[in-house]
């Protein structure tokens, strides 16, 4: 009996495997074995024109040297890395709680069921997120350019505005500059090669246009997955607490968003992975200047691989952002794991978020 | 515990199919690298150029020599135009199917040489008779790599409607950085800005040069970048800045996305550019009138940039026997008075610069700049280092300390010689 039953489940093993094996393949070649020799490459020093597995002089093995050069060797690259990632720092606690906060208000706005013509809102604030980010950071240039129509704007209102594109000056810089800080004795220390007073420097003017531009973008689609979320909560839930008084303010704090709470945690989480990879925007808007304020590691990475032919310090980059955000996954996930989402659409997300994490490091360079 | 064998297997099961993907994924990567041996290739070959193009007179032009060429050797050569060459120049090299011919910048001779991926024919090259600066712009490592395809020089651009209004006459013309200075204040005025040039070394290193420094020694072999001469270009740079009367093209209003253009709208009167801004002149902004000069010269005599590309052949090329029979074709002198005449720019034989001369009196100040001009720095790992001081660099006329960043730049330039 009992062999008869381990015999029956051994053949459905097998057609189980048959069956999934086209997925495996395709997942094995297109993104698993491909990540693999990344890795294999950030250990190497190859330059890029031999077999990167074949050794040799141009595609040694070296350990983690490219890893430890990035942080504890003084030099280029590592200043380069430590700039960009300040830069991207500031650019993911600026993005992430701006356009989190602005597609809940757009959701919540568009999901009113008193609003009117509401498609037209919907596809309105949807629209950015369909367009290319490459047409979209063309116009930007236009707008913020010297004379552009920002600037246009600022005058009407008797503000000289900035030189966006080739302002490096922080925005903490300036607000610190405010209070007669400017390079004190206090902000001396040295943290991987780079002083504090540099790290504290905030965004510069030109990634404030970038944030900008992110946050326009981005919110439309996130937007769409709140919107999703509002219209699965029980109405019941919204009417009771109404019978029971609860103001406006209340009602959206206590009831709407614990509620919330999974898409929250996606939303959140996928401008996380999104805003650490940002590559395109850089690359159409000024590639890293001015004065490297506007450099991100995704583009630092294309350009140590493709330009400079490091490519296995480009691909170590790569593989630190990876861990970068996983970490900040992790963390971010324990943070709001007191949530009642069921078990089961909880692990839904996560899967769907460390999927998405994987598929976009695996495209990009 | 049947269940569990069950398990073993399949983990087994599933790791050798990885491992047959692995190997499979390499086993492809190592063929197509290994398939690209130096097999010299019998009867007719087919070659590809990949050129970085100017617009349709430079794409048209070198595809109307490819076919020429064709035609006389019986073989075939097809002209890829890149959208952004050093990209997909290092995506040829790693994919293993480089072009077999394609133009390599002067500043990246020494990262593509060291790198492996030139075959260095230039001793095949003798009866050429290249100027010799450019021989030396491309020879890395005791080795003339390839063959300068042509140059060009920074020469001064003069608005000459913008000149005589501000009552300038040619006896004003600029000869030294005293004279510079006056003419750009009297030409700044309003929403004109006397001289705008790029926010770079490739137009700001003509003063550090005209001072008599430069980034590197003579011989390449150590960094000079934090001589005073160096800070003394600059400090040109910024003084006049301060006066207001010369700005970063990215500093105007409206901003200009290169100094050709800031000139030819009319928001600077002059600028510092190459020969290639008179092709950009007559196509965009034909009424403008410009008359060009020689850069004015400073405490330490005349001084220019020169920028060159090569005829690059690959080391996988397969053909590279018929590719040297190609840019033996390209830089014969009729050939590259040919590209003059349908694009610009200068020949780099001494014969055919001698006849560019007597042909193109106008461009005499571009020409002249040939027997001073300084060519790029070429050694290896240097495009992250001159990339990082140009970042720097375009913050000068927002109060960055040019001092500061030549010690950066002799710092990172230090290390990447002692990492070549």
């Amino acid at each position: 009996m009992a062999k008869r039953r381990s015999k029956l489940h051994g053949r459905e093993g097998i057609a189980g495997w048959v069956f999934t094996a086209p997925m495996i393949v395709i997942l094995g070649v297109f993104l698993f074995v491909p990540i693999i020799m990344a890795l294999w490459v950030s250990m190497t020093n190859w330059t890029g024109n031999v077999d990167p597995f074949g050794g040799g002089p141009n595609a040694a093995f070296v350990g983690t040297k490219n890893y430890t050069a990035l942080f504890t060797q003084d030099g280029l690259a590592r200043s380069n890395f430590m700039q960009s990632i300040g830069n991207t720092f500031y650019y993911v606690l600026l993005v992430v709680p701006l356009q989190t906060a602005t597609s809940l208000l757009l959701a919540l706005i568009v999901n009113d069921r008193f609003l009117k013509g509401k498609s037209f809102f919907r596809t309105a604030f949807y629209f950015p997120s369909v367009t290319s980010s490459i047409a979209i950071s063309t116009v930007f240039l236009f707008l913020f350019s010297n004379t552009g129509a920002v600037n246009g704007f600022l005058k009407i209102l008797g503000i000289d505005g900035p030189q966006w594109f080739s302002d490096s000056r922080g925005l903490l810089h300036l607000l610190l500059g405010l209070f007669g800080a400017d390079n004190p004795g206090w902000a001396q220390g040295d943290i991987f090669g780079r002083s504090l007073w540099d790290w504290l420097s905030g965004p510069s003017v030109a990634m404030v246009v970038i944030i900008i531009l992110a946050v326009w973008t981005t919110t439309g689609t996130f937007m769409l997955m709140f919107l999703a979320a509002l219209q699965d909560l029980p109405v019941e839930v919204d009417e009771a607490a109404m019978l029971d008084g609860v103001s406006a303010w209340q009602k959206f704090r206590l009831i709407t968003v614990p509620m919330l709470k999974p898409a929250l945690f996606l939303v959140t989480t996928l401008g996380l992975i999104g805003t650490w990879q940002v590559f395109d925007q850089i690359y159409v808007m000024g590639k890293g200047a001015p004065d490297g304020t506007t450099m991100t590691p995704a583009f630092l990475s294309y350009n140590t691989s493709f330009r400079s032919n490091g490519w296995g310090s480009g691909a170590a980059m790569a593989f630190i952002i990876f861990l970068i955000i996983v970490i900040l996954t992790w963390w971010q996930r324990r943070w709001m794991r007191e949530d009642k989402t069921p078990g089961r659409l909880r692990k839904a997300f996560d899967m769907a978020t460390v999927m998405q994490s994987i598929r976009e490091r695996g495209t990009r360079p | 515990m049947r269940s569990r064998k069950t398990r073993h297997a399949t983990v087994a099961l599933t790791l050798g199919a990885v491992a047959a993907l692995v190997l499979s994924a390499c086993g492809g990567g190592g063929s197509s690298f290994g398939g690209a041996t130096k097999t010299q290739g019998t009867g007719p070959a087919k070659l590809t150029i990949m050129i970085g193009s100017s617009g349709d007179a430079e794409t048209n032009a070198v595809k109307a020599a490819a076919e020429a060429w064709g035609k006389k050797s019986g073989n075939t050569a097809t002209v890829i135009v890149a959208s952004d060459l050093g990209q997909q120049l290092g995506q040829g090299f790693a994919g293993g199917t480089p072009p077999d011919l394609f133009y390599a910048d002067a500043s990246r001779i020494g990262d593509f040489a060291k790198a492996g991926n030139l075959y260095a024919y230039g001793d095949q090259m003798k009866g050429s008779n290249f100027l010799p600066s450019l021989v030396k712009s491309f020879t890395y490592d005791g080795k003339f790599q390839c063959a300068p395809k042509d140059y060009s020089t920074l020469a001064l651009e003069i608005n000459s409607d913008l000149w005589t209004a501000a009552g300038l006459t040619d006896a004003d013309i600029p000869k030294d950085w005293a004279g510079l200075e006056t003419v750009a204040k009297k030409l700044t005025k309003g929403k004109v800005t006397g001289l705008v040039i790029g926010n770079d070394i490739n137009r700001g290193g003509a003063f550090m040069k005209q001072a008599g420094g430069w980034v590197v020694s003579e011989d390449g072999k150590t960094m000079t970048a934090d001589a005073p001469e160096n800070l003394a270009g600059l400090t040109e740079l910024k003084k006049m800045m301060a006066a207001g009367s010369l700005k970063f093209m990215t500093d105007t209003s409206p901003a200009a996305g290169w100094g050709g253009e800031a000139f030819g709208k009319g928001i600077g009167a002059m600028t510092i550019e190459g020969n290639w801004i008179k092709g950009a002149l007559t196509k965009d902004f034909p009424k403008i009138k410009a008359k060009i000069v020689e850069l004015p010269a400073g405490p330490a005599g005349k001084g220019t940039l020169m920028f060159s590309n090569c005829w690059g052949i690959a080391a996988k090329s397969p053909n590279q026997a018929q590719a040297v029979d190609l840019v033996k074709f390209l830089t014969s002198v009729d050939q590259q008075l040919a590209f003059t005449k349908a694009f610009g720019p200068m020949p780099s034989t001494e014969e055919g610069i001698a006849k560019f001369k007597t042909d193109y009196p106008d461009d005499a100040a571009f020409a002249a700049g040939g027997e001073y001009g300084q060519g790029p720095v070429n050694l290896p790992g240097f495009d992250p280092v001159m990339a990082k001081f140009n970042s720097k660099m375009a913050t000068l006329g927002k109060g960055a300390d040019p001092k500061a960043m030549l010690a950066e730049l002799q710092k990172n330039g230090t290390a990447a010689i002692a990492g070549g």
